[in-house]
This record gives C-alpha cells, structure tokens and sequence, in this order.
C-alpha cells in the first residue's frame, strides 16, 4: 500500500494547477505516473472517498479532492462514515495512532 | 529591542467561513475578545508579527517536511482555500525577510530551524490575521511546526523552539509581536468533526496559564490523537508560546466550544511587561 504517493496525488491535485489540469485533461495518464495500487486507483477514480479515508489519507488532504469531486460537507463527512461502517478502521497514517 | 507581545488564538476556518451558521452570542463574544486581542496587540506597538501556525499541506508535503520552518520573504499571500468557503478575501501580506533572517540565523544557533523564501498562507495564518491585522499592514513573519504529517517533534521541542525565539527576538532592534495558533482538541475533516473535549481543552490550557512545563509536554501523541483528536496536535503553537513567555503570567480571555467551528475557541495572552 503507497499512502505516501496516494497522499501525493492527492496534494499535487490540491495545489498545482498543471497537474489538475492533467486530471482534467487525462486522467488515466495522470494515474500512470505514480505508484499506486490497482484498489487505490480504483479509489481515486471512482471516488470513493469512504475507502480513501480508511486507506489513510489525511482529512486535511482528502475533503479538498472531494470538494473537486463534487462533494458538499456534509456529504464528504458522510462518506467518510460509511467508508469506515463499510470498510473498518483507518488502516495507515495519522488516523491509524494507537500505541501510547 | 525585544518581544512586545506574546498571545495564542484558534484558527479554525469555520470562524469565518461559518460564521452565520453559529450561535450568535458565542460568536460575537469570540470576535469581541479577538478584538481585545488586536488593540494589546496594537497597543504594543510591534515592527512584525510572528505567527506560530500548524499549516495543513499548503506548502509542506512529506516529500520534505520541516519539523520547524520560519518564512523569510518580503510579501505572502493568501488564503490558498476558496474565497467563499473561508470568507476571507485573497489579499497580499507584508513581510520582512532581512528581519526574518536575522531571526533565522539567531535561532539555528539553538534549533535546527529550516527557511522558506516562499510561503502561501492557508487559514491557519489567514484567519488570526483577518481578526488582528484586518488592513494587512503589519509586516508578518510565518513560523510553522508540523502537527499534521506524524512523526511530528516532540513537544518539549516546540518549548525549546519557543525559548530559542524569544532569544532571536530578544536580540533584535525591532519591537516583536508573538501569536501562536491551533487546535486544542478537535477532528477537523473527519468523521467526528465538530467533535470538543471541553475537559481537556479546559485542562490544557489550565497548564498554559501556569506554565506547567511537565504537564504541558507530558502528553504522547498517542494520547493526544485518543482525547483530543488529530487536531490535537496542534497544541505544539500554544507550547510554543507557553516556551517563548516563559516565567510570566498568562491569562485565557476567552475560551467557549463552539461545534459549527469545529473547536474549542480560544483567546490568550502573556503578559510580558510583568517580568
């Protein structure tokens, strides 16, 4: 599992308007360039925004692909609900802490 | 000269953003005491202003992530977020980047502090300024601890950053204001978001105010990610500040949880010319 470059598409998607005009433009193309796996392209494509939290994607990260992905707040919290319900728990990352 | 003055509020961008969407009396009772904040502020008469931030992936990626990082540019701008969303106009910001480096260079002489000679501000920094510098004309110099991307440093490395800024300041002819700013508890874009624990928040800065360094930097990340949220880690700002007042009083004008901001809002300051 590649959180980091899933994270990073993620954030170069936030931030860097040649590469969301890539994702506007070709996306399939985009994708090839980082090292993801076939349920994390599947993830970002569909989206599935539910099983992108459980993978690990930071929230500070994740609810602005969803808000370019078309999702109102309360949608984008929702999904994130029933991606845990429907998926279990945070799997990497931040949201994953659990040893003191 | 010195450090003029030394505060810590919340940054939350629902302050702004969903301001219409709180309860009115809370909400109004936070601006009124961001605005005590900005006439002490003002009142201290201050050449800069250094802010304190946890920045969430605006300029900092794990690609290269700065523990610490100071901004060492003469102009910013911001906020990188929508416009409508955090009810904050795009706007250009002054800074001072020889200031910010003699500042740079004083404190690596304590810490192992990074620099950046481009910086883009997210709410984090947009939303103190909105309330203390509203006519963005005071010089600001960003400071930014990574809370967001763990493994993070350790708190009693954010007090040491703290004491290693106040002695950068200290020895620098401009009068210098200090605000740091974060969560205390909070689960911003999650699940639980709107999520407050008011007893830890209440029993953090219980510790801010009396300068409890074993309290204040006895919490693991583990511990703080349990009661207080991913949010949480983003008391670094405050302890920050807690280092860089050291031995004076502080005192908490404000503090009330309002859930539509997504966190327990807060307003303090340290009183530096009572030492």
């Amino acid at each position: 599992m590649s959180l980091y470059y899933l994270q990073k598409i993620i954030y170069q998607l936030n931030r860097d308007e040649h590469v969301r005009q890539r994702y506007e433009d070709d996306f399939e193309g985009l994708l090839v360039g980082y090292p993801l796996e076939e349920e994390e392209k599947a993830a970002l494509r569909k989206p599935d925004i539910g099983l992108l939290y459980v993978m690990g994607v930071n929230g500070q990260l994740l609810m602005h692909y969803a808000a370019l992905r078309g999702y109102e707040w309360n949608e984008y919290l929702q999904s994130m609900r029933d991606g845990v319900a429907k998926y279990g728990s945070v799997r990497r990352g931040a949201g994953a802490l659990s040893e003191p | 000269m010195s450090l003029v003055f030394a505060g810590v509020c919340s940054h939350a961008p629902g302050i702004t953003g969903r301001y219409a969407r709180a309860d009115k009396s809370l909400r109004e009772s936070l601006y009124a005491h961001m605005d005590i904040m900005r006439q002490r502020l003002e009142a201290s008469r201050p050449d800069a202003l250094i802010v304190v931030a946890a920045e969430h992936f605006a300029n900092f990626f794990m690609d290269n992530m700065p523990a610490y990082c100071l901004g060492m540019a003469d102009s910013y701008e911001g906020p990188v977020e929508d416009e409508e969303w955090l009810a904050i106009s795009k706007a250009k910001v002054p800074g001072n980047a020889g200031l910010a480096e003699r500042l740079v260079r004083a404190a690596l002489e304590d810490v192992d502090l990074s620099y950046a000679q481009e910086w883009k501000f997210d709410h984090g920094v947009m939303v103190p300024l909105h309330f203390l510098t509203p006519r963005y004309d005071l010089p600001v110099i960003p400071a930014n601890i990574n809370c967001q991307g763990p493994p993070l440093t350790p708190l009693s490395r954010s007090w040491t950053f703290g004491k290693a800024l106040r002695k950068a300041c200290d020895a620098q002819p401009e009068r210098i204001a200090l605000v740091g700013t974060g969560g205390l508890s909070h689960w911003p874009c999650t699940p639980e978001s709107g999520r407050i624990n008011e007893a830890w928040d209440r029993e953090f800065l219980d510790r801010w105010v009396r300068g409890d360094y074993q309290g204040m930097t006895g919490y693991s990340d583990a511990e703080t990610y349990r009661d207080a949220g991913q949010g949480g880690f983003e008391i670094r700002t405050f302890v920050c500040v807690a280092g860089a007042t050291a031995g004076c009083p502080r005192e908490v004008l404000f503090y009330a949880p309002i859930p539509i901001f997504a966190v327990g809002c807060t307003v303090g300051i340290a009183q530096l010319d009572a030492v």
